[in-house]
């Protein structure tokens, strides 16, 4: 499973305005939506656009991560860089969106790590290799694991359609 | 076991005598809203039939509502562009609920929807707008979902893996006090809920408050629900919103209006005396940071924004040229007043309050989302202090990082407005 280092904390109610601001909505698509992710914090952004970060690096964050819009753009610019979002609860619609578009995030109510800490993801729990403690990880409902088991709504939603012939039920 | 409203509306919907919270369920879609996002619905729609040697069409086209607000006129060629790809999927799939930038028929999809009748009670209503809540107001469970969610709407007519939610019930008596409005009381719930505090779940109002509020302050209340985390915001439908639905919106057709059983289980109940609210400030930087005026008056003011999905209703902007009418804006502040439509608009028009609030020194700009997010006009300078009507005030979210947004009713808007810092209009009008 997933092993990596913390490249950013964060606190309690990180909205989608601080993940992917507004004011770069009308880039849409997936492969373009990355380099504005976490714009506002110049730093951060530019270690992101970088390639910094291997794929597999964590953000660890508090309660209600995602709040607010339901841009899309906030999963697909952090799934861009294939890092993993550990956070002690999601907001809905982000916790949806991010098993659409294949975001890794991992529901781990406990979770206390700082940045530099490394992380392990094994046997259902998220493991603090630093501070040798380690934390349960809330598992999600079976409906929306098949979704992450496919390889995101997409290819769900792909064949489903098939199933289903043209029109619906 | 009763049902609250939202798990009875959810049991119509699929054909079942009853659910539970926590059921998972496939909910067929009564009406599918996007906005500019319809651009990434577009490109995630197309790749959900690539390869499959189907053509690549919608399940309903009537089911389907498109609206332009979030950037128009296009400020960009990029938005321009994602505008015109839209507009020709629209006329494609033969999409007839489109509302493009017009000034007959334009407007905030939050307006839009209920003011051309396309909400109904007991409707499954989804769209890529977090603010979708806003149609709970008519009866509708109405919730936001993302644009890949939305592409497998589009294509399979239904939307998938729906938890049947909580409910909290809110239940509100007594009269607002003078001064007070429904944004004081949704400002009040959120903070009392805090931003998390209904994730997951539904808030259900009721109590005789609620019952003497029109649609558009109930669109408020229901609009603002998900700033405490709901899925959605809902009042049971009752005459109001036959009286709405039929002489506001036109609606001819049959109505259904149901009611919570009397022996729903709610997670929740919350009581609140309306006569005892004063006006209520969200602080930065989070909407649940919510402080009676008291504490925040006489923070100088730089801009003030009156408009958005919120607070940019006739009734709205009807307060707020009422206060300002033959007076100033004052010097030091400046004032964007965006009405929700373009019928709104036209009704402050021709009432004269479009006028009164030129004449009066505030900016209106066109119908729009625009500076509610920040991505079109009235962006904040560094170090800036707004105050606006609208349901958000994340750092950054109006353009600037450095800036700080704070939000309030109209009422608090106008007085504001006057004095150029936070001002309680219990005290200056």
């Amino acid at each position: 499973m997933a092993k990596g280092k913390v490249v950013l904390k964060l606190d309690d109610d990180i909205s989608t305005d601080i993940i992917y601001p507004g004011r770069y909505m009308a880039t849409v698509l997936p492969t373009e939506t990355p380099q504005f992710a976490f714009a506002d914090d110049a730093e951060f952004n530019q270690a992101l656009n970088e390639k910094q970060f291997a794929a597999g690096s964590f953000i660890v964050a508090g309660d209600n991560f995602g709040c607010g819009s339901s841009r899309e753009q906030a999963a697909s610019c952090i799934k861009g860089y294939n890092l993993i979002v550990v956070a002690r609860n999601f907001a809905r619609i982000f916790l949806q969106n991010s098993i659409n578009v294949g975001l890794q995030m991992i529901i781990c109510p406990g979770i206390e790590a700082e940045e530099g800490d490394e992380l392990e993801v094994r046997d259902d729990k998220v493991w603090n290799l630093t501070s040798g403690r380690s934390f349960a990880i809330e598992p999600l409902p079976k409906a929306r694991q098949a979704i992450i088991d496919a390889g995101g709504l997409i290819p769900f939603a792909r064949q489903l359609l098939l199933e289903r012939g043209a029109k619906p039920v | 076991m009763g049902m609250t409203y939202v798990q009875k509306l959810i049991a119509r919907a699929c054909g079942m005598t009853a659910v539970e919270t926590g059921d998972v369920l496939e909910l067929p879609v009564h009406l599918a809203m996007s906005h500019e996002n319809a651009a990434l619905v577009i490109n995630q729609f197309n790749e959900i039939y690539r390869d499959t040697g189907r053509e690549a069409q919608v399940w309903d086209p009537d089911r389907i509502a498109i609206i332009f607000d979030h950037r128009v006129p296009a400020e960009s060629a990029k938005t321009a562009t994602n505008h015109k790809k839209t507009r020709g999927f629209v006329t494609q799939q033969g999409i007839q609920k489109f509302h493009d930038v017009r000034g007959d028929v334009g407007g905030i999809c939050h307006q839009i929807l209920p003011e051309n009748g396309y909400v109904r009670p007991g409707q499954v209503l989804v769209g890529t707008d977090s603010h979708t809540t806003t149609h709970g107001a008519l009866g509708a469970f109405a919730f936001g979902i993302g644009a890949t969610e939305m592409a497998a709407v589009w294509a399979l007519g239904s939307i998938l893996n729906v938890e049947v939610p909580g409910t909290i019930k809110v239940v509100v008596n007594g009269e607002f006090p003078d001064g007070v409005y429904a944004k004081d009381l949704i400002l009040h719930l959120v903070g009392l809920l805090t931003a998390e505090g209904a994730n997951f779940r539904v808030i259900e109002f009721h109590g005789d408050t609620i019952r003497n509020l029109p649609t558009s302050s109930r669109l408020v209340l229901c609009n603002m629900s998900v700033e405490a985390g709901a899925t959605g915001g809902v009042v049971p439908p009752d005459e109001e919103t036959r009286r709405y639905l039929r002489d506001e919106a036109g609606v001819q057709d049959e109505l259904d209006l149901f009611a919570p059983d009397a022996d729903a289980v709610y997670d929740r109940v919350v009581e609140i005396d309306a006569a005892q609210l004063e006006p209520q400030i969200a602080c930065p930087h989070t909407v649940d940071n919510v402080k009676p005026i008291g504490e925040v008056k006489g923070k100088k003011v730089d801009q003030i924004v009156v408009g958005s999905c919120t607070n940019g209703r006739l009734d709205d902007i009807e307060i707020v040229a009422r206060t300002l009418k033959g007076k100033h804006v004052a010097e030091g502040t400046r004032m964007l007043v965006f009405p929700a439509s373009w019928r709104i608009y036209s009704d402050a028009l021709n009432a004269g309050y479009l006028g009164d609030l030129i004449a009066a020194g505030a900016v209106v700009c066109n119908p729009g989302c625009g500076p509610c997010l920040g991505i079109h006009q009235g962006a904040l300078g560094d170090n800036e202090t707004a105050l606006a009507t609208t349901n958000r005030n994340f750092k950054g979210r109006m353009g600037n990082p450095g800036a700080e947004v704070f939000l309030c009713s109209p009422m608090v808007a106008a007085t504001s407005a006057l004095t150029g810092v936070i001002s309680d209009p219990r005290e200056v009008n």
